[in-house]
């Protein structure tokens, strides 16, 4: 009886522990999404987080952008590069995840060390020559340099991830499937795939969310607003404002989060599985 | 056609597109940036051979060359970064991780809680914010008002402050470590807890005996991927500064100078040779940790 009082006691202050630490974590989140309803000059003056009126105008404010290109534009753009990201890492990396998990061929074991040093290279040292490659194809200010090397397997990290999985697939499948005359492609697009759903789901994650927070290559290749995503309105419009537009500001930033908030509640289960099958970052 | 062969050019087939992509846009890159580290080039004109001029502007060289005191700035700026951020997000992530192995109903809710700041981080919006609230006139400044405080600096304004909050919103972002870690904790077989207590040791005891000697490969490998990536941080400190880098340079990481260098002054042979440099620096790093954690790593648990 004691003992379980003791215990109950316990729990109970580890729980308060970590709601008060939680809280402190996500005021500033809390705070934001509060002074996104509230006038912009509360934004200065009321470190609260619940607005006294519910006050919309930030938002359709804020939704008109810099007048000639309004967040509509943003975020179809944004959306855009982000699905066509996903949709050539899905492709593409379980295309050679699937040749690495699965195939036997000479050079394999280098191919692989080979593909997981590219997962280390600092971004840095191809950025330049790309750059200037791509502007050679006349592709500054369109998506291409931001979606076209996904279809082309670069983002080893989601290789590495689809590896993992495949590799963990009971082989018996694909063997009476090849024994029944399947050839490899039948076994890769009938069998693998489809069990590898889970996988495909955290990269389809990871590849949007990352997509629409790469902002050094939308800043790099985007140079007309018709053409930005979020990230880059986001930018433009804290360029152009002056105190009275933060409310504003604040409005679209928390439109720019819901993405992220909306993939990660409805999906959670596929994050974690993705960050500890590769035990890297996220 | 024998069977070997056939596998060989069915598996080729399956790997075309990534070769193609690791030659025409990784290894190839690779080599012209490390050409053009060698010249001048301004994209106007060819690019011209320097020999090592760009180096020794960078590190200076003679006596008449000193160096070039923003580019030596922003690695001090990056290197304090790095070495701060990341150790305290992964004694944070650890900490974190440890609470959230514990037994409690709404622990599902909790874990999910503690993994937005990693979700949201990483965006303009949250830099946008972060700008706020270290203003002279944001809410930090105004709690700390509010329980009394006066004099307050801004901080992100002011060079000594300015990298702190930076460091600051890469350490709040603790969450994938976190869960890397908390998959670790939950490998480490339960009896040897269990036994230890009988043996009379305690919590502390306990985890310096059993919980981090079993989490060391995992440490080890979160360490050496934060690392890499915390020395490409770019789009905090450039919101956060305006794209300056500022004040005074005191945001000036290395990935923001190579930006203005490339893209700003259009002196694409000195960014090139900067990205090599870089990579040097992470290549030797990261061989060192591998040296070292030779020793304190300890793999498996058949000893």
């Amino acid at each position: 009886m004691t003992l379980n009082a003791k215990e109950m006691t316990k729990s109970g202050l580890l729980n308060v522990f970590i709601l008060v630490l939680g809280f402190a974590m996500l005021y500033p989140i809390l705070w934001l999404i509060g002074a996104s309803f509230k006038p912009s000059n509360m934004i200065f003056t009321d470190p609260g987080i619940f607005p006294t009126t519910v006050d919309l105008s930030n938002y359709s404010e804020g939704w008109k952008g810099i007048g000639i290109v309004n967040f509509g534009t943003f975020f179809r753009n944004s959306f855009t590069i982000c699905l066509l990201s996903a949709l050539g890492n899905v492709m593409f990396c379980s295309l050679t995840a699937y040749a690495f998990a699965r195939l036997n061929f000479s050079g394999k074991r280098i191919w692989f060390a080979v593909m997981m040093l590219t997962l280390m290279l600092p971004a840095h040292v191809t950025t330049i020559p790309r750059y200037i490659m791509f502007r050679s194809f006349g592709w500054i200010n369109t998506f291409l340099p931001i979606v076209v090397p996904k279809f082309f397997a670069t983002d080893a990290f989601f290789i590495f991830l689809l590896v993992q999985f495949i590799r963990g697939l009971p082989k018996d499948l694909d063997e009476s499937a090849y024994l029944d005359g399947c050839t490899k492609f039948g076994i890769f697009a009938r069998i693998i795939m489809p069990l590898t759903t889970p996988a495909v789901i955290s990269t389809v994650l990871f590849s949007f969310l990352w997509t629409w927070d790469d902002f050094f290559n939308q800043l790099l290749y985007l140079t007309s607003p018709n053409m930005y995503t979020v990230p880059m309105g986001l930018r433009l419009f804290l360029d152009a404002s002056g105190k009275s537009s933060w409310g504003p500001m604040f409005a679209m930033s928390v439109l720019s989060l819901i993405p992220a908030f909306a993939l990660f509640f409805s999906l959670q289960k596929y994050f974690v599985k993705g960050i500890a099958t590769t035990g890297i970052k996220g | 056609m024998n069977k070997k062969l056939r596998e060989n050019l069915t598996s080729y087939a399956f790997l075309t597109p990534w070769l193609l992509g690791f030659f025409i846009l990784t290894l190839y890159p690779m080599f012209s940036s490390l050409y053009l580290a060698f010249t001048q080039y301004s994209l106007r004109q060819p690019p011209t051979w320097v020999g090592l001029r760009n180096f020794i502007t960078m590190f200076g060289g003679s006596e008449t060359i000193m160096g070039d005191e923003r580019f030596l700035n922003s690695v001090g700026v990056t290197f304090k970064f790095v070495f701060l951020s990341v150790p305290l997000k992964l004694i944070f992530a650890l900490v974190v991780a440890m609470l959230m192995n514990k037994k409690l109903k709404l622990i599902g809710l909790y874990r999910a809680l503690y993994y937005i700041p990693t979700l949201l981080g990483g965006s303009v919006a949250i830099a946008v914010l972060w700008r706020r609230i270290f203003a002279g006139d944001g809410l930090l400044n105004l709690i700390l008002m509010k329980i009394g405080m006066t004099d307050l600096p801004a901080w992100i304004s002011n060079p000594k402050y300015a990298l702190g909050t930076l460091i600051l919103l890469a350490v709040w972002q603790f969450g994938s470590p976190m869960i890397i870690f908390l998959a670790g904790l939950q490998q480490i077989p339960k009896e040897y807890y269990e036994a230890s207590s009988v043996d009379g040791a305690g919590k502390i005891r306990q985890f310096f005996a059993i919980t981090l000697p079993g989490l060391s490969p995992i440490i080890f490998f979160n360490l050496v991927m934060q690392m890499v990536s915390a020395f490409q941080s770019f789009t905090q400190a450039f919101i956060v500064s305006g794209g300056s880098g500022g004040p005074l340079d005191s945001t000036m990481f290395y990935s923001l100078y190579l930006y203005i260098k490339g893209f700003g002054f259009s002196e694409m042979g000195y960014a090139a040779a900067m990205a090599w440099v870089l990579l040097l620096i992470i290549a030797v790093l990261t061989a060192f940790a591998f040296k070292v954690s030779g020793n304190l790593v300890t793999y498996g648990s058949g000893e």
